[in-house]
């Protein structure tokens, strides 16, 4: 009788089986979602302003932006359950406890608001009223921009878990940068001053954000070191960076601007799909779930003198 | 209604011989569909993990010093404070007259916002259903007073059901006559109120460090966190709305 192979048997694991599962949120629709809803978000936002301060261009693009992002987030989120015809469940309850719970509700709200918005500026139609949802879609775009890091965050995802003081700033961040380059795209220089100075602020956020996240999360920041997400995360920095860039050189030339704006649009868009695979990544080996919580457990003795985990007794 | 006790398992894996007469039982109590019959070829275990059609799965772990077989039927904890519930937007995922977790299949959109939650990777979505699946500890069986199918299937009482508390007393009874017998590394996992998701419905009594079966060592439920979450979201949603304002008053013309 042969015995059989101990094959991957390492120590401090299941033959190397990840311990949590990771997420099934699919891929591209999950990471394009964050993309959508922190552009729909500071368009909302950044509309609303341009409207108060007299720049109707730069107003529309951002209305129509914060809507149509909007619709289009929702239709991913949509698309990403495993029973679509059951989508409205999702406002069967209103649960603090869930951030995904009060995700849809904010979304739902906040959509309706942005579309009530657009169509007025569209059509025309009841401009005095008009005023309540463009008021209540800016209100409500911060919260759209930062509530995606809560809904990562709470999770046994070990990159997002770990990362949830930083990772609603590095989502703002990348929102405000989102916003600023449509309104660069959409909007004539003369407009668009707020936008090239929000492209710096945007920057500036994201990539402090990120670089807190890193120092701060030390091993555990591994995942978005290495690999695809690594890639992703680098190339979303540089297009950032480029982008807030040429915001300020393209203070008067239309084109540079329009590229600019699309750089910051695909910058932020490759953050989230960094930051998106980099929780898969984290997911699916178990060190990066088990040596955390070693280190804790390891703490914790050090701290009372005693050995064993809350979760082993002897 | 009368406040009826908390249920759960205590899987005693000293007196497991993988016989997975329980993976079986599970299988079939439940209707749970066949997902591929795999020979994974690296011990005894092929089913590889508890999963949305795996509801028990029976780990087998060969070590060289001592040289012995470790056997483990896994199941879903029951948590006391249970990430999948709290994260659950639907509501589908409820707590059961017995302090279990059951999911509504009926209510279940297969957002899967539960699958990453649970910090021991036990619920997950079934590919071509769309909706989340795992452990109901046999709600319907418990209803009528009936024990889980794997606990009455399981041939060396491995598995028990029962009380929560009288199923502790008798876990620490067990593992102190373990110890006095000089079983080496026995030691409950899951068992303590105090630990980070409030004690596990479903407790085990482990002879080596729980991840060696596929456990986490230190299990927190994540929303413990969540109020600090929320904190920090509004702070980063303030900071987005004083970034746009600075931008505005900064290009006036």
């Amino acid at each position: 009788m042969t015995e059989p192979a101990m094959t991957d048997q390492r120590p401090g694991s299941y033959y190397g089986q990840p311990i949590i599962k990771p997420p099934t949120w699919k891929n591209p629709d999950v990471p394009a979602y964050l993309f959508l809803g922190g552009l729909a978000g500071s368009s909302a936002t950044l509309a609303a302003l341009a409207e108060l301060t007299g720049r109707p261009r730069l107003a529309r693009a951002g209305q129509l932006a914060a809507a149509g992002a909007a619709a289009g987030g929702a239709g991913l989120l949509i698309h990403d359950l495993g029973r679509p015809a059951r989508f409205l469940n999702m406002l069967r309850v209103l649960k603090p406890t869930s951030p995904l719970s009060m995700g849809s509700w904010l979304l739902a709200t906040f959509g309706a608001l942005a579309g009530a918005a657009a169509t007025a500026t569209v059509t025309g139609l009841l401009p005095r009223a008009a005023w309540l949802p463009k008021a209540g879609a800016a209100a409500l775009g911060p919260l759209v921009m930062t509530y995606p890091a809560v809904l990562f965050a709470d999770t046994a995802v070990p990159v997002w878990h770990e990362a949830h003081r930083e990772l609603p700033f590095l989502f703002a961040g990348g929102a405000l940068t989102s916003g600023a380059g449509l309104g660069l795209l959409a909007a004539p220089a003369s407009e668009a001053g707020p936008a090239r100075l929000l492209a710096v602020a945007g920057t500036g956020l994201e990539l402090a954000a990120e670089r807190r996240m890193t120092t701060r999360l030390g091993g555990l920041a591994e995942p978005y070191r290495q690999g695809r997400p690594a890639r992703w995360m680098r190339l979303g920095q540089l297009l950032t960076a480029a982008g807030a860039a040429g915001a300020v050189a393209g203070r008067r030339n239309r084109l540079v601007a329009a590229v600019a704006g699309s750089a910051l649009l695909a910058g932020a868009l490759c953050t989230r799909f960094g930051v998106f695979e980099a929780g898969l990544a984290s997911a699916r080996d178990p060190k990066y779930t088990v040596d955390p919580q070693r280190a804790r457990l390891a703490a914790a003795q050090s701290r009372y003198g005693h050995g064993e985990a809350a979760t082993t007794t002897p | 209604m009368t406040e009826l006790p908390r249920v759960g398992f205590f899987t005693d894996t000293s007196v497991c011989i993988g016989c997975k007469a329980c993976e079986v039982a599970c299988k079939e109590w439940n209707n749970v569909p066949a997902d591929g019959l795999d020979l994974l070829g690296r011990s005894y275990d092929n089913s590889g993990d508890l999963g949305a059609s795996t509801w028990r799965h029976v780990a087998f772990i060969e070590q060289r010093d001592p040289d012995r077989w470790l056997m483990m039927s896994d199941v879903c904890k029951h948590c006391t404070h249970a990430a999948c519930l709290d994260v659950c937007p639907t509501g589908s995922l409820f707590r059961t007259e017995f302090g279990t977790v059951v999911v509504q299949e009926d209510v279940c959109n297969g957002c899967g916002y539960c699958v990453p939650a649970c910090p021991y990777g036990v619920i997950d979505i079934r590919p071509g259903d769309g909706r989340a699946w795992k452990c109901t500890l046999c709600y319907d069986r418990l209803g009528d007073g009936l024990e889980p199918a794997c606990a009455k299937a399981c041939p060396t009482d491995s598995i028990q059901f029962g009380e929560l508390t009288e199923l502790r007393d008798r876990a620490q009874q067990r593992v102190a006559r373990l110890r006095a017998d000089g079983v080496p590394g026995a030691r409950l996992y899951g068992a303590d109120p105090a630990d980070g998701v409030g004690g596990d419905g479903a407790f085990f009594l482990l002879l080596d460090e729980p991840e060696v079966y596929g456990l986490p060592p230190d299990p927190v439920v994540t929303t413990r966190d969540l109020p600090s979450m929320w904190r920090h979201a509004g702070a980063a949603a303030l900071a987005a709305v004083a970034a746009v304002a600075a931008a505005f008053l900064g290009s006036r013309r």
